[in-house]
C-alpha cells in the first residue's frame, strides 16, 4: 500500500495505491489525519484509481474521515473505484452519504 | 472433467497474513476458472473472515488461524477457523454495523460482506474455544 497527497487550497486529494485492509488501515488513517490537521482541510477526495482491493476495514477508514470532515462543515468524495471496491462501497451504504465521481477533476468541480 | 481438490494452511494471527490468505485462496480457486468478479468476491469474503479471526478471535494474544478450502466441481467451500475466545451471541455479531471495536473504526460490516459475496455463510462458535466460519460459493463460469 502506498499513499500520497495533493493539496489545492483547502482540498486534500488522497491517493491510495495497492490494498486497503485491516493491516494497512491504521497507517492510512494516521497519515490522512495528520494531513487534515496540518493543512486546515475542509474538502477530502479519496482517489481510488490505483486501489486494487478494499474490504470493510476500508469502510471504517472512510467513515472515520467523513465524520471528521463533517465536523468541520466540509465535504468528502470518492473517485475512480474499481468494480470490487465500488461493490463494498455500495453494500455498506457509503454511496448514500459520499458522492462517487469518475475523475478527481469532476469531483473538484462538483463539490 | 471433474475437479476435486482440497488444501489447508495455518498461519499466525498477524495482520500481514490477511493479504497472504487472500492470495492463497485466489490462487487455489483459480483451478475452477472463475470470473474476475467471482474471484474478487471470494478474496473479499476471505479477507473479512480472516480479519475477524485475527482481531476478535485472538485479540491481543497469539494463535493460529486455519484456512481450509475445498473444490468440488463448481462449488468452493472455505472454512476459516480460530481457537480464540469465541462469540457469545452469533446472531448479534452477524447484524450489519454491529461492532465490539468502534474505537478501532471497525465498520461492523464484515459478516454482511461475507453474506453478500458468498452463497452461504455458517458460523459456529463456542465461547472460550473458538470460531469456525464456513462459506460456500458456486462458480458459474466453471468449465465442466
Amino acid at each position: 500500500m502506498r499513499i500520497s497527497f495533493k493539496k489545492s487550497n483547502r482540498t486534500l486529494i488522497v491517493r491510495i495505491e495497492g490494498e486497503l485492509d485491516h493491516h494497512t488501515a491504521v497507517e492510512t488513517r494516521e497519515q490522512i489525519d495528520k494531513e487534515i490537521n496540518k493543512n486546515n482541510i475542509n474538502k477530502l477526495i479519496f482517489d481510488f484509481e490505483n486501489l486494487q482491493f478494499m474490504d470493510s476495514s476500508g469502510i471504517g477508514v472512510i467513515i472515520g474521515r467523513y465524520k471528521q470532515i463533517k465536523g468541520l462543515d466540509g465535504k468528502v468524495a470518492i473517485t475512480n473505484p474499481n468494480p470490487q471496491v465500488e461493490r463494498i462501497i455500495n453494500i455498506s451504504g457509503l454511496h448514500k452519504i459520499i458522492p462517487i465521481f469518475k475523475s478527481v477533476q469532476s469531483a473538484m468541480d462538483n463539490m | 472433467m471433474t475437479i476435486q481438490n482440497e488444501m489447508k494452511v495455518e498461519f499466525l494471527n498477524k495482520s500481514s497474513n490477511e493479504s497472504f490468505a487472500r492470495v492463497v485462496v485466489a490462487a487455489f480457486v483459480s483451478q475452477l476458472d472463475p470470473t474476475v468478479e467471482e474471484l474478487a468476491d471470494i478474496k473479499t469474503a476471505v479477507s473479512e473472515a480472516v480479519t475477524n479471526a485475527i482481531i476478535h478471535g485472538y485479540e491481543n494474544t497469539s494463535g493460529y488461524v486455519t484456512l481450509y478450502c475445498k473444490l468440488k466441481d463448481d462449488i468452493v467451500e472455505i472454512i476459516v477457523e480460530d481457537k480464540g475466545k469465541g462469540i457469545e451471541d452469533v446472531e448479534l455479531a452477524r447484524q450489519p454495523l454491529y461492532t465490539t471495536h468502534p474505537e478501532m473504526e471497525r465498520s461492523g460490516m464484515g459478516f454482511t460482506v461475507m453474506e453478500t459475496f458468498m452463497d452461504e455463510v455458517q458460523v459456529e462458535s463456542v465461547p472460550g474455544q473458538g470460531t469456525k466460519v464456513k462459506m460456500i460459493k458456486k462458480i458459474n463460469s466453471s468449465r465442466q
